[in-house]
């Protein structure tokens, strides 16, 4: 009996440790990828690093401020892009009703949220690149802004799926019509989380790689307009990466130090603003 | 118009909640600038009778309503749902302020029907407070949010935002449930003050709320309407004898 008592208290015991060791790890890894970066591109990291255009290999100095601008660019288009369709898509979904539309549209999203993000990069290369005839942020752009829908559909019908019926009920009493409901009362009311999602959207597109490496390419240069090869801060980590040449690789740490960073930073905003909502 | 006329005449109402039937063969006049109550057990269909008069049951798929409504000889089922409510407004039983200012509350139905000018928006809101008896209360706050007051205030900026528009008649879906007392009793103040000036249909699971406030009476069971006339008679004398049982507290 005592026996029994003592091996059930050790599995217990071994269970809990090693379920914790594993929730350990995974979340280390996150500190070991910040680690590894801030220890390797740190010191690569400079104010001229984020304002320069690169050099050369051997030249001293240069940085990534193309880069930097250039996944600016480049997500202001894909938001340009994505969110509208998104965000309406998520109200029709969230707001009209139906029974087989709104399934189909949601699990089709889903789909396309999880069709891997080079085969994206392929259809917009056909799509855009090819009848173009060059590699553009036109293209890049419109990339990300495919992968962009998916995620901005449900983040929005789920915000305006928070809001109460009685907040509909009551601007319909008043003699609103439907659109006006949605627009004037409902939409501002999930307003926090729609902003928190499509933050959060742009954060996770932020740092895709395939699909820009045959639509926007790279640039060492700064791109204006929107029809050459434009610069962005994945690419030219990747880049960098694989080149032959120290000095870049230092600089490909810098540059996913950079990126790192600002995806970190917009996640914990958005988290740290919702989370002070709730306690209200 | 003379208080004897009738502002809703209710003829045959048949509801269904798709296949499963509500409300049977419900019948009966709502006289103008009176108030009027509806009591009966949990789950009698006074809810659901209520919310066909403004057809708010339109926001639920499958439901649908047979018969007739008349709102001033003009049937309100085939009506344009939108200047149907305009007309008659609601209060729900739990206070449902807009995330917006005071202001913005009561303005928001002025705004739907068309006015728009600062100086008549401020008029309006004022009134309405006023009317609601709630301006003392609120009139230095106008512009901070309705969830800053209190449950019962939350409920008197609902009435005062329904009536803002002017409503002939005004549905009030047991308006003090959520409340304590003494913002209960404030408002069946307020429901008294607005006597003359619009017809109100009250439904209440208080019977003694129905005894203190209204003129005439309905009593539901499982979605017939049992009997309906002067409150008094219903209370004193009542005709059927399960009226005369809800009201002794023989089932509730």
């Amino acid at each position: 009996m005592l026996r029994r008592n003592s091996w059930r208290k050790f599995v217990n015991y071994f269970m809990f440790s090693l379920t914790g060791l594993c929730a350990l790890i995974a979340v280390g890894f996150l500190f070991f990828i910040l680690g590894y970066l801030v220890w390797n591109g740190g010191s690569s990291l400079s104010w001229a690093f984020l304002t320069h255009l690169p050099t050369p290999v051997g030249e001293r100095g240069g940085g990534m401020a193309n880069a930097i601008v250039g996944s600016g660019k480049l997500l202001l288009l894909a938001s340009a892009f994505g969110i509208p369709i998104g965000f309406l898509g998520g109200v029709y979904l969230a707001e009209f009703g139906g029974r087989s539309f709104p399934f189909v549209v949601r699990y089709t999203a889903d789909l396309l949220n999880g069709v891997p993000s080079i085969l994206i990069g392929i259809f917009a290369y056909a799509v855009v690149v090819l009848p173009m005839k060059h590699f553009s942020a036109l293209a890049g752009g419109l990339a990300l802004g495919v992968m962009m829908i998916p995620i901005a559909v449900r983040s929005t019908e789920e915000a305006l799926r928070t809001v109460p019926l009685m907040l509909r009920e009551g601007a319909l009493a008043l003699g609103a019509s439907k659109w006006r409901t949605i627009a004037t009362v409902v939409v501002p009311a999930a307003r926090k989380g729609i902003v928190t999602g499509i933050i959060l959207d742009i954060a996770r597109v932020a740092g895709e790689t395939a699909p820009l490496l045959f639509t926007a390419l790279n640039n060492q240069f700064w791109s204006p307009g929107w029809n050459q090869p434009i610069a962005s801060l994945p690419v030219m980590v990747y880049t960098y990466a694989i080149s032959p040449y120290d000095d870049w690789h230092r600089q490909a740490w810098a540059g996913g130090l950079v990126l790192l960073t600002l995806v970190l930073v917009a996640n914990i905003v958005v988290r740290l603003s919702v989370s002070g909502r709730s306690a209200r | 118009m003379a208080a004897d006329d009738v502002k809703m005449r209710v003829s045959d109402l048949d509801f269904y909640y798709g296949p499963k039937q509500s409300l049977f063969r419900i019948s009966l006049q709502i006289l103008t600038n009176r108030i009027t109550a509806v009591i009966g057990p949990s789950g009698c269909g006074k809810s659901t009778f209520l919310r066909t008069l403004n057809r708010m049951y339109e926001t639920v798929p499958h439901a649908r309503a047979e018969g007739e409504i008349l709102l001033d000889n003009e049937d309100l089922l085939t009506m344009d749902a939108v200047a149907l409510r305009r007309r008659v407004g609601m209060v729900f039983q739990r206070p449902n302020p807009f995330p917006k200012s005071i202001f913005d509350n009561i303005a928001y139905g002025l705004r739907v029907n068309g006015t728009h000018s600062g100086a008549a928006l401020q008029e309006k809101v004022e009134k309405s407070l006023r009317r609601a008896a709630l301006w003392d209360e609120v009139k230095d706050q106008l512009h901070k949010s309705a969830y800053l007051l209190s449950l019962g205030q939350q409920q008197r900026l609902c009435i005062a935002r329904a009536l803002a528009v002017d409503p002939e008649v005004l549905l009030l879906d047991e308006p003090c449930s959520a409340l304590d007392p003494i913002a209960t009793a404030k408002i069946e103040e307020l429901l008294f003050s607005l006597q003359d000036q619009c017809t109100q249909i009250i439904v209440t699971h208080n019977m003694q709320q129905a005894a203190r406030v209204a003129d005439f009476t309905g009593f539901f069971l499982l979605g017939k309407l049992i009997e309906y006339n002067k409150t008094e008679i219903i209370f004193k004398t009542p005709a059927k004898k399960e009226t005369e049982d809800y009201i002794t507290g023989r089932f509730g």
